[in-house]
């Protein structure tokens, strides 16, 4: 373990690092907006109102929030001093509800969507890949062709296909929500029902997605790999076709843990899209309905609560692929 | 060049894909000729309607008629009005009235309008029925009315003065016009949409659109990344370290985020399709750096490079004659993926309501958004979206087998 140190030390730090960046970006780019920010956001907020005291305590109501009054340096210790204590601010679109509150009770419904949808794509993505470059004739004419088609499909198509044929065209499954609108969140039989009831649709359709890109670079991954030297020569030594599957899979798997660290922005970013079709109370929606409200606090606490969110994954998964990678560990015994 | 490109059309993957591509961006091209309507032009009063030929009522009457006796003229007209569905409900609603199973056979179909007739009440409602249902029956009632009597309708005019009505024309059960004869015909391939705009006109504009957006945004991420990445590669050092230090953080924070908190600040009324393309291509350079820091790294240290150097050449000469055709066909495989995700970017935002504004262009993005809004998917309206998604799955899945194929010339372990 002790030689793990360097390693996880190394990846702690770039977790801070990009940390650290998320915030100052969530606090640069909207004041790097020309003129006036808050006048900006204030002209928006307030269209359609008459009052003028009522556009001037909004005004006065941002300039609060930003403290764009004071210099560049203490806005943002006054904006990380917000942060640490959880003050995300007040929403506009659901005035007075505090942003912290919303984002709290949608942030769950997207995190048990999307990371165990993820990791099944992924899983199931890269045993048909792998399938597909061991059995290469025939099932690699299918299986290739289908793959790089659905992964081409965007998210929301995949949601929105899979919404007309099951849930409407076949009522299988119900199209919309986290749970049945008749409904209060408890712990009843029935609630837990209808919450996995509702969960399929969209879970299948981020699992759909990702699959096909998987599969794509498991096989060739995979055919790197079953050609490489080692392979041909554990042939010679006579060594059990299956324990060199083994070997090669093992292998191929590495480059797509990194992949699955380095793009599972790209796939959060996808699967928000996807979320906002089927009115699944995640952050997706939520977005969703903030853009519509022209709720700039809670934009701006979604976005930040994703970075924190896709961040913390890839950290996770890189500790992970520590434990896994066998030249980590070679390289720790080494010392 | 010249075999990279012979190469690439033995490739079964890159002539796919290309002859897709090419197909679509004819239909992009040609379209305007033939159907020069504005593609935002509202042409429907309603929302939704179905794909088929409208045909103008009015000129119908006024179009030559032609008598045909076709047996099957009445089976049809009444089959319009009374499907299978309607006579399941009519027998429904009859056995609940107390009419035995038995005594009901709804394909005789003047049977059943005699029993239907003889007790329907829109008045009564059984135990379990929803008002809605009820109302159904009434409507159905309705439609039902004067099916079996086969007479002629009469057009009748307005006498200009005395108001009366005049006949002034017999529509016979035997008459029919020529379509082609008809004054005025329209064409809806693909319905409408919510707003009543052609959909098929729009969609070609859009599909139009979105790729202006997916080249401007390809076109911005493949320089940035090239500039960076050449700098982070062949200088190294320090210039290196700061490139890698963004490229990393900027892989590490999702995109989507960036493009969101942008599109925003930029507000609704300035985003027009060119600059949301910007912020798209502005935001997805990480991957083109990345790959162009890799290749030049591995070239920088090659002879040809060197004797180049050692020869006194500028800088720019070097990279230009002696590295960048190196990887020009990474470069070209990158900006092949970043069209296909620019316009992938586009309609995530768009869906999100951080795309272009809307009164401008249509693009694939913003008809999905209206379509999700106005909820064609729930209210099974397929002409709206299925079109939408299919057109952009095959743009990108053109693009990624160009990619694929590309690929398989420039790495032969890939061949099969």
């Amino acid at each position: 373990m002790k030689g793990y140190r360097k390693y996880f030390g190394a990846k702690l730090i770039w977790f801070g690092v990009t940390l650290v960046a998320a915030f100052m970006l969530n606090f640069i780019l909207p004041r790097l907006m020309p003129g006036d920010p808050v006048a900006v956001i204030t002209q928006r907020v307030t269209q359609g109102m008459t009052s003028q005291t009522g556009v001037q305590k909004v005004y006065e109501e941002y300039a609060n929030l930003f403290g764009t009054t004071k210099p560049m340096h203490e806005q943002f210790i006054l904006y990380m001093g917000n942060m640490l204590k959880g003050d995300l601010g007040t929403s506009f679109s659901q005035y007075p509800r505090p942003v912290s509150d919303i984002i709290r009770s949608s942030v769950w419904w997207t995190v048990s969507l999307q990371f165990p949808a993820i990791i099944v794509g992924w899983l199931l993505g890269n045993l048909l890949g792998a399938l597909a470059a061991y059995l290469k004739k025939g099932w690699d004419k299918v299986l290739m062709p289908v793959s790089i088609f659905v992964s081409n499909l965007p998210a929301f198509g995949s949601a929105i296909i899979l919404l007309v044929i099951f849930g409407v065209q076949l009522s299988l499954l119900p199209t919309s929500g986290g749970y049945g609108f008749d409904l209060i969140p408890n712990f009843s039989f029935r609630f837990i029902w209808s919450v996995f009831v509702h969960y399929q649709l969209p879970f299948w359709s981020i699992v759909l997605i990702s699959i096909g890109g998987q599969a794509i670079g498991m096989r060739s991954m995979a055919i790197y790999e079953l050609n490489a030297d080692y392979v041909k020569y554990a042939r010679f030594l006579g060594i059990k076709d299956r324990k060199i599957i083994g070997y090669v899979f093992r292998n191929a798997m590495l480059p797509q843990i990194t992949g699955l660290a380095l793009s599972i922005g790209t796939m959060v970013g996808g699967a928000l899209v996807a979320e906002t079709i089927f009115s699944y109370p995640g952050l997706g929606s939520t977005i969703f309905s903030a853009v519509m409200g022209q709720d700039y606090p809670l934009i701006s606490a979604t976005t930040l609560i994703i970075t924190l969110m896709v961040l913390f994954a890839t950290f996770a998964i890189e500790i992970l692929y520590g434990f896994i990678d066998p030249r980590i560990k070679a390289a720790q015994t080494e010392q | 060049m010249k075999h990279i490109l012979h190469e690439a059309f033995r490739s079964p993957k890159f002539v796919t894909g290309f002859v897709i591509f090419m197909a679509i961006l004819a239909l992009v091209v040609f379209y305007p000729l033939f159907v020069t309507d504005h593609p935002l032009a509202i042409i429907g009063q309603g929302t939704f309607f179905p794909p088929g030929i409208y045909v103008s009522v009015y000129d119908t009457t006024n179009a030559p008629q032609y008598t045909m006796m076709l047996p099957e003229a009445e089976g049809n007209r009444i089959g319009a009005k009374l499907g299978d569905v309607e006579r399941e409900a009519m027998r429904e609603w009859l056995i609940d009235f107390g009419i035995p199973r038995a005594e009901i056979d709804i394909d005789d179909t003047a049977k059943l309008m005699t029993l239907w007739d003889a007790y329907y009440d829109p008045a009564l409602r059984f135990q379990g029925m929803t008002s809605a249902r009820q109302k159904y029956f009434a409507r159905l009632d309705a439609s039902l009315e004067g099916l079996l009597v086969m007479e002629p309708r009469v057009i009748a005019v307005p006498n200009t003065e005395t108001g009366a009505f005049e006949a002034s024309q017999s529509i016979e059960l035997t008459d029919f016009v020529n379509v082609n004869e008809v004054a005025n015909v329209r064409v809806l391939p693909l319905g409408t949409d919510n707003f009543g705009r052609d959909m098929l006109t729009q969609l070609v504009s859009a599909i139009g659109t979105s790729l202006q957006i997916g080249l401007v945004a390809g076109t911005v991420a493949t320089l940035i990344g090239l500039t960076l990445g050449l700098m982070a590669g062949y200088i190294g050092g320090l210039v290196d370290d700061v490139i890698m230090f963004f490229t990393n953080l900027f892989t590490a924070i999702p995109g989507i985020v960036l493009l969101i908190l942008i599109s925003y600040s930029i507000g609704q009324e300035n985003r027009g399709a060119v600059t949301v393309a910007v912020v798209i291509g502005v935001t997805s350079w990480v991957w083109t750096t990345r790959a162009v820091r890799a290749q030049v790294i591995s070239l920088r240290n090659r002879d040809h490079v060197n004797l180049s150097k050692l020869s006194g050449h500028s800088i720019f000469h070097i990279i230009f004659a002696d590295i960048l055709p190196y990887i020009l066909s990474y470069v070209v495989m990158a900006f092949i993926l970043q069209i296909s995700s620019g316009i992938l970017a586009e309609a995530g935002l768009s869906i999100l309501g951080l795309g272009p504004k809307t009164t401008d262009v249509p693009t694939l993005g913003l008809m999905m958004r209206w379509a999700m809004i106005y909820s064609a998917h729930i209210l099974n309206k397929w002409w709206a979206f299925f079109p939408v998604i299919v057109a952009i799955a095959l743009i990108s899945f053109s693009l990624n087998l160009m990619n694929t194929g590309l690929d398989q010339v420039f790495n032969p372990a890939l061949r099969e």
